[in-house]
């Protein structure tokens, strides 16, 4: 008979708990999938499961951004603007400019990346809360967007069109290039965690920055890399999405900061940092990406209900974050 | 003089004072204000009157901010408690009626306790981090009101609602009168009293403060419900003046104006000090710099870039790191990285 103090012993122990919001998120999306196959017939269709990938590629890519930053403990609040900023950058140079596609797609890559690199060296030279610098960073990339044009700008550039609508197939169902892109940035996302000393840097310095420092980890180099990371995942995730649009538009992505949030904590990385799975990041997208299919499946819900439930399911997963980490005292 | 200079509010109100200025180089009658049908008029009532939600939702801020927490939620509360109020005038048969807008003024207000206790609730009892307790509610909140509005625009016909934000009483816009007796409200009740030095313990050290006796979670707790109310009120200013409830975009943006307003002032992000006054002007800081940039001419999509400027300048100012390095030209010991460590050493450098 187990009895509530074995529960707690087996919760205590560490590896147990680094994987249990994990488990979690997994038992949540096979029910959630459970119950969509077992109300609609078409919900079996792997093609349901493909378009998530294809309706969410660009979040994965930002979410995945953002799990590095949280790791170190950090937060990230320009995502969805470095997002939008990249879309109109990119809009703007093809469409009006005339630039080609292949000068453009380095030139913001680099912009997002630049403005992670400058936005990590005021967070750490000058000791300032990640939150606010990435919230002034927020402001100043919508500010660049609404200065650049405030209507949507229509891409038809060739590479852009054919990103957009090709589809690799295989038998009867298909995924976009953007998928395959946001699935490279995973896999090297998972190595680089996993088995190279940037990743070990992240989670030490998330885990306790000052016993990282006292070991001699090169902080300031983790720290800034982490925002650079997350910067270039942004622009990258811009690009994603004005395939996905064929548009650039200051308005597009207001609020995915909160989905990429979302996504991470759904995922089981906890927010002060030092634990969590990039896998993670990819279910709690999945998460996302179901309850939106939901949804419209059901048609009845409007689409504020999608909000309210991403809320409710924070809850719960800060809950359970919070059963699950030791008390600090 | 050199006191004048290190006073806290010094480069905020002087700021302000150039910004109003500078107004006077665009527009000649800037300064004028008159008496137009019994109403005050003129650009300086403008920015006070366009200014008083802000004020409002940034002296909740404020006190949050100086229990060393943080509420991201407040600007879908301001969406939430219009789309209340909005939604109860529109179903009552007579709009006009005064006790029936007085009902859907105190339900809104009621709710917006609520939600600010909810907030209080998981930072002070469960013990969530505030940015992420709160970013629950910012994120459903949205939901919550668009739930309220049906995902429609609510438009009211109501004179008693419509003086709440647009309306006047004795000459002067009620919106500023609200404001002006919640200011001064606010600074009875923490400077007068004890209550703000209780906050600033708290912001201080939590634990510190619990030990010494001192109710820290209550004072959190209530620090959020006063931040939810004020936010509430904020809201009901803000959908009375244009007659109608937006569960998407009314208060978009609405917390990081409130916090950049608080931090103009001078309040420390790190908790355990605060400004009302600093915020009061932070806010109407922020409030000429919208209305200067309407009025000279300059495009309002590079509104966002102005204020990337001033948060990044006023926090690298604020930053001891910054001054440090750029002012003294010699390095604080490195043996501090930046994050919980720094907060922690800053904390203890508070008086209170």
């Amino acid at each position: 008979m187990t009895t509530f103090a074995d529960v707690r012993s087996r919760l205590a122990r560490p590896q147990q708990r680094r994987y249990l919001p994990l488990y979690a998120t997994l038992a949540l999306l096979a029910l959630m999938y459970g119950s969509g196959v077992a109300q609609y017939e078409a919900f079996s269709d792997p093609q349901v499961v493909l378009n998530v990938f294809i309706d969410n590629g660009f979040l994965l890519v930002v979410a995945v951004g953002m799990t590095f930053v949280i790791l170190t403990g950090g937060i990230d609040l320009s995502v969805g603007a470095v997002v939008a900023l990249t879309t109109m950058v990119s809009a703007t140079l093809l469409q009006e400019q005339g630039w080609p596609a292949f000068t453009v797609l380095p030139l913001v890559l680099l912009i997002g990346a630049t403005l992670g690199f400058g936005m990590g060296c005021i967070i750490h030279y000058f000791e300032i809360q990640p939150f606010i610098v990435t919230l002034a960073g927020m402001f100043l990339a919508r500010g660049l967007c609404y200065t650049i044009g405030t209507s949507s700008i229509t891409i038809d550039d060739p590479f852009w069109t054919r990103m957009a609508q090709s589809k690799v197939r295989f038998g009867d169902n298909f995924i976009s290039p953007s998928v395959i892109i946001a699935l490279v940035v995973v896999l090297v996302a998972v190595y680089v965690l996993a088995f190279t000393r940037l990743g070990r840097n992240t989670y030490a310095i998330g885990g306790n920055p000052r016993s990282a420092h006292l070991m001699g980890l090169p902080i300031a180099r983790t720290r800034i890399a982490v925002y650079t990371i997350s910067g270039f995942c942004s622009a990258l995730g811009g690009v994603l999405l004005s395939f996905y649009m064929l548009s650039g538009n200051s308005l597009h992505a207001v609020g995915m900061e909160l989905d990429a949030i979302a996504a991470v904590v759904i995922g089981g990385t906890l927010l002060t940092g030092g634990s969590g799975f990039v896998l993670g990041t990819v279910l709690g997208v999945l998460v996302l990406g179901l309850i939106q299919t939901l949804i419209t499946f059901d048609g009845r819900l409007s689409s504020w209900w999608t909000k309210i439930v991403i809320g409710a399911l924070l809850f719960a997963f800060i809950l359970l974050q919070r059963l699950i980490t030791p008390r600090k005292r | 003089m050199n006191t004048l200079v290190k006073h806290r509010l010094f480069w905020p109100v002087t700021m302000l004072v150039v910004l109003l200025l500078s107004n006077l180089i665009f527009t000649p009658g800037f300064f004028k204000v008159e008496v137009r049908d019994g109403h005050l008029y003129g650009s300086l009532i403008d920015i006070v009157r366009f200014g008083a939600p802000l004020i409002m939702v940034a002296l909740g801020m404020t006190l949050v901010i100086a229990t060393g927490g943080i509420d991201l939620s407040v600007g879908s509360v301001v969406a939430i408690c219009g789309a209340l109020a909005c939604w109860r005038i529109s179903e009552q048969g007579d709009q006009n009626s005064v006790t029936g807008v007085l009902v859907a003024v105190a339900l809104a207000l009621g709710l917006a306790l609520l939600l600010g206790a909810w907030n209080g609730l998981l930072v002070a009892v469960v013990g969530i981090q505030p940015i992420v307790a709160t970013l629950i509610l910012m994120v459903a909140g949205r939901g919550l009101a668009q739930l309220i509005t049906d995902g429609q625009i609510i438009t009211v016909n109501s004179s008693p609602y419509k003086l709440i934000g647009g309306g006047y009483l004795l000459t002067v816009p009620f919106a500023i009168l609200v404001a002006l007796a919640v200011t001064a409200l606010a600074v009875l009740l923490t400077r007068r009293t004890a209550l703000g030095m209780l906050i600033e313990s708290v912001g201080g050290n939590a634990e510190a403060s619990r030990l010494a006796g001192i109710h820290s979670r209550r004072i959190t707790m209530m620090a959020y419900i006063v931040a939810g109310l004020c936010a509430g009120i904020a809201g009901l200013m803000i959908s009375s003046n244009v007659s109608s409830a937006d569960g998407n975009n009314a208060g978009l943006w609405y917390e990081l104006d409130a916090i950049l307003a608080v931090v103009i002032g001078g309040t420390s992000l790190a908790g355990g000090r605060f400004s009302i006054a600093g915020t009061v002007v932070g806010a109407l800081l922020i409030q000429t710099l919208t209305t200067t940039i309407y009025t000279t001419g300059i495009p309002p999509e590079t509104t966002l870039l102005f204020k990337a400027l001033v948060v990044t300048i006023v926090c690298l100012v604020q930053s001891p790191a910054f001054r440090a390095k750029v002012f003294h030209g010699r390095r604080r010991p490195p043996s501090t990285p930046a994050g919980p460590a720094t907060a922690a050493t800053e904390k203890v450098e508070v008086p209170a």
